[in-house]
């Protein structure tokens, strides 16, 4: 038997505070893939914030810290493509021509890859052991599907679930208004966008909405709420998981 | 006094090579004129004439065939069909002479530029593109430009022997005939007739050029 | 023209309550994406055009000044006249200057972006020569006294009821219960009207889509036809064009030719592409007598050798609008200068000062749709964050965001302190949240909770689960 797979949790700041269950179900799903996941604590966030506010050199600060404390694993892996992509694309650029993390941002970058995708793409995995008994609509989180190309996992995945059944939306792959401070600097753009994202989901009359981003998903479900919609959120990885114990992201609807 | 600020400021930004080396990379790439990227299109000529007439066709052009002699009566008949009066306007080329010659009973044809009074003006093609359906018309007195925007009814008269495959096919050819890097004054590329769809996004033909396009395939 | 783009937000907030344009919007989110896509999925070829034609802007960038200059004495051979404008105000006295020697009282005009950002109409109206936009939605709008919503449709804004209110308005001679329920019988109206202005023009202007050095010809591309009315009737066709629209060969421009239509309007091939080589020539029988090229700068040649170079990359087709969710919420002239969209949020502070034009960059979500269409592929969403940084260093960024953002940088880089504060947050929002998990209140949080709710946290962190779970202190599992 070869070594394990040593693999590095990269939990994302959103899910280590708001909903730890993705970060259980990711260790669960790699585990099951035959990896073995190791979760630096000294981890806090990717940077993304001071990286899209200009502030280069606060983002240099944490995304060395980052890579210090998980460059020697096999692979880094986040359960989101926003993360994902700022450590494997955005890294390189912001260290770009800068001794020493030019070279060794590129190595830690060529490690990094979001959960599902990793899972599919890297772990060759077909499909996964859950059950769950409804249809569910997915949406494509802008970083993951346009920097990392994901778009067809998930739902490969997600067509093993059993009892799952998948109903598109119109226009899933049209950005959902979140794009981290911009839903607060401009909140009335930000809110036409999730309407306009909501109606959609309204229309796939779905039970469930899933996403690979919990920023995304926050911001769909907070909105959700807020309008009276029926359909309940959450991040796929829980599905995938099965993980449905705790209550959906922004309670019941 | 602004020509060399903007030329002294662009060599400044450009830092990393020397004036001499970008002439030179600039005349180099203009006397090998790379082709680039071209699209697969039918190999035959009988196939690459018609996806010309269904590319033209597409940009709600229409298209008919007939011999070269017998463009006088083609005209005459797709204005009959159109209750359009037989009268057109025209130039001085060659390959229209059958057209010239056109007795009054089938077609009277007048000369020249229009002045924006005639409703059928009619063009010989230097060229097509099967790509597209595309015309490529060239201005002079053989074929004055008024004629191909200011008629309401555009009627173009193309060889089939000239249906080219690609707009990078008609620059060798413009160059063997006016000498390298001369060009006459006008080139007119057209696919279809004019349009608008600036009023709520609605296509509309007919905008300020040709409400109809004509195209004539000529058998040579 | 008026700059706006200061009060970014209260347009944006205006426009989002403008019922009618959130109805014209309704075309651009559905029509333009369609068509592009259904173009592109038809052409085998499509993606590797993009990559030659990004090749080929590169070249000519890192090559301008030789391939200006092979044009310019192109142009001069072929018997026009080339006229070189540092500044908007330089162009402005070189056309007058053409315009008064030819004796104009009135000028036709083809849809010209950069005679939008020059504030040309304005400027010859002062002048005392009359400018008429020949473009139907240009003239729309000039008869709106409104500038350009989009850079590819630029009455994008208007429906048709406003259209038929505004001819009844101005052309007061046709009989007043003409036919005018259809956009048809629009259609024509302008037809007609333009048809005479055409003919009775002392000078056109057009802008140009591409200059061609090898030949020192001037291109434009247009569906209506009347570009070339505008050139062809007048005693003198003025070009005004911005200098990075060369490019090397004839060959060059078939090549960008090609993204060029199936991404502004999905059509393969626009109607006209009419490639202009100088003045009317011996035996001509019409075309211009006088031939003027209008080269601008205004700003241009500082992009060069810059982290911005690869937006002069830009070959105006609209794309990065057409699909993009800001623009589809508010529209065009929220952003409060000529160019609207993503390329207008990252050329908007270069033109304007990013002092003014600041806030555009930042009002994206950085989904990066439009640099996923964007036929000569420009990062548009990285220029954009260029722009976040030069207002970061130059502390223009405001100072209470300035503020949070090196609280919380300064907490996410001391892990110990940071989970503490985690925990704590967790705690607190989930005691906020209760049974419900969201609230429709939190403080300092008001921009998110007046349109959607806040889900609340689980209870725990999940770093503390895992030390827990794994009764570890370590670094690893």
């Amino acid at each position: 038997m070869s070594q394990p797979v040593k693999v590095g949790l990269f939990v994302t700041c959103l899910v280590d505070l708001f909903r730890p269950t993705v970060g259980f179900a990711a260790v669960k799903l790699l585990e099951e893939a035959g990896c073995e996941v190791h979760v630096p604590v000294s981890q806090t966030c990717c940077g993304q914030p001071a990286w899209n506010s200009g502030d280069r050199d606060d983002t240099a600060d944490i995304a060395k810290e980052v890579i210090k404390a998980f460059e020697d694993f096999d692979y880094v892996v986040a359960p989101s493509g926003s993360c994902a992509g700022m450590l494997s694309k955005h890294y390189p650029e912001l260290f770009e021509g800068v001794q020493v993390w030019d070279e060794r941002s590129r190595a830690f970058a060529a490690k990094v890859h979001e959960l599902v995708s990793f899972l599919t793409d890297v772990m060759g995995v077909q499909s996964v052991e859950a059950r769950l008994d409804a249809t569910v609509t997915y949406h494509d989180s802008c970083s993951g599907l346009r920097e990392l190309g994901i778009r067809a996992q998930p739902r490969k995945l997600l067509q093993s679930v059993e009892g799952l059944e998948l109903k598109e939306m119109n226009n899933a792959n049209v950005c959902c208004g979140f794009g981290g401070t911009f839903a607060v600097k401009y909140s009335d753009i930000s809110n036409a966008i999730v309407t306009e994202k909501t109606g959609n989901i309204d229309k796939a009359e779905a039970d469930l909405l899933l996403a690979g981003d919990l920023g995304c998903l926050l911001n769909m479900a907070g909105k959700l709420r807020r309008s009276g919609s029926k359909t309940e959120v959450r991040h796929v990885a829980e599905v995938l998981a099965g993980m449905i114990d705790t209550p959906p992201i922004g309670g019941k609807g | 006094m602004n020509r060399e600020f903007i030329l002294e400021k662009l060599g400044r930004n450009l830092k990393n090579s020397t004036p001499g080396k970008r002439e030179s990379n600039a005349l180099e790439r203009i006397r090998n004129a790379p082709g680039g990227i071209l699209p697969v299109q039918p190999r035959t000529a009988t196939a690459r004439v018609a996806h010309f007439i269904e590319k033209a066709k597409e940009a709600q052009a229409t298209v008919a065939v007939c011999a070269s002699s017998g463009v006088a009566n083609a005209i005459a008949e797709w204005l009959r069909s159109h209750n359009l009066p037989k009268e057109v306007r025209t130039g001085q080329d060659n390959r229209l002479s059958a057209l010239h010659k056109a007795k009054d009973s089938i077609l009277t044809v007048k000369q020249g530029p229009s002045d924006g009074s005639d409703l059928t003006g009619v063009s010989h093609a230097e060229c097509g593109i099967s790509e597209t359906g595309t015309l490529a018309l060239l201005s002079g007195a053989d074929n004055p430009t008024s004629l191909n925007f200011l008629p309401e009814n555009h009627i173009v008269v193309v060889r089939r022997s000239d249906i080219l495959a690609h707009y990078e096919e008609i620059w060798p050819r413009l160059r063997k005939r006016f000498g390298k890097g001369k060009m006459p004054r006008t080139v007119n590329l057209i696919t279809g007739p004019s349009r608008s769809a600036d009023i709520e996004q609605t296509l509309l033909l007919g905008a300020h050029g040709p409400v109809r396009l004509h195209i004539i395939v000529t058998e040579d | 023209m008026h700059i706006t783009s200061p009060q970014f937000k209260q347009n944006a907030k205006a426009a989002l309550a403008d019922e009618q344009l959130q109805r014209s919007l309704t075309h651009v989110r559905k029509n333009f994406i369609d068509k592009r896509a259904k173009a592109a999925a038809a052409l085998p070829e499509f993606e590797a055009l993009r990559d030659n034609a990004a090749a080929i802007k590169n070249h000519v960038l890192e090559n301008l000044d030789a391939y200006l200059e092979i044009f310019e004495s192109n142009v001069i051979s072929n018997g026009g006249k080339v006229h070189w404008a540092a500044t908007a105000g330089d162009a402005r006295g070189l056309i007058l200057d053409i315009c008064r020697k030819a004796g104009a009282r009135t000028v036709t005009k083809g849809k010209s972006m950069i005679s939008e950002e020059i504030g040309l109409n304005e400027f010859l109206e002062n002048a005392g020569i009359e400018p008429v936009e020949t473009d139907l939605g240009e003239y729309i709008i000039q008869l709106r006294g409104e500038s350009p919503s989009h850079i590819i449709a630029p009455a994008v804004h208007v429906n048709m009821d406003q259209v038929r209110d505004d001819f009844r308005r101005v052309h007061t001679h046709l009989p007043p219960d003409r036919e005018m329920s259809e956009p048809e019988s629009l259609l024509k109206e302008a037809r007609g009207i333009l048809r005479d202005r055409f003919i009775k023009a002392d000078v056109g202007i057009t802008g140009a889509n591409f200059l061609v050095a090898e030949t020192g010809t001037t291109i434009i591309v247009t569906n209506e036809g009347n570009g070339d009315l505008t050139q062809t009737l007048p005693r003198v066709h003025v070009v005004i064009a911005s200098i990075e629209k060369i490019v090397p060969t004839l060959e060059d421009m078939s090549q960008i030719m090609r993204v060029l239509a199936r991404s502004a309007t999905g059509q393969e091939m626009s109607v006209y592409t009419t490639l202009s080589s100088g003045p009317r020539r011996k035996g001509d029988p019409d075309g211009p007598d006088e031939f003027h090229v209008v080269l601008l700068d205004n700003g241009r040649s500082d992009m060069l050798g810059t982290e911005f170079q690869d937006m002069l990359r830009c070959i105006r087709c609209g794309a990065c609008m057409n699909h993009c969710p800001v623009y589809h919420a508010i529209g065009g002239h929220a952003y409060g200068w000529v160019y609207p969209g993503p390329m207008g949020s990252v050329l908007t502070p270069q033109f304007i000062g990013v002092e003014k034009g600041g806030q555009l960059p930042n009002a994206s979500t950085f989904c990066g749709r439009c640099e996923e269409v964007c036929p000569m592929r420009i990062p548009l969403p990285k220029l954009m964050r260029h722009w976040r940084e030069q207002e970061f260093s130059g502390h223009l960024t405001p100072p209470a965001q300035r503020r949070n953002l090196k609280a919380w940088a300064w907490l996410a880089k001391r892990p110990k302190l940071y989970h503490v504060a985690t925990r704590l947050a967790a705690r607190g929002l989930w005691l906020l949240g209760g049974r419900n998990r969201r609230t429709g209140f939190l403080p300092f949080a008001g921009a998110w909770t007046r349109h959607r709710d806040m889900p609340t946290p689980e209870g725990s962190t999940f770093l503390a689960q895992w030390r827990k779970h794994t009764g570890a202190g370590g670094n690893a599992s």
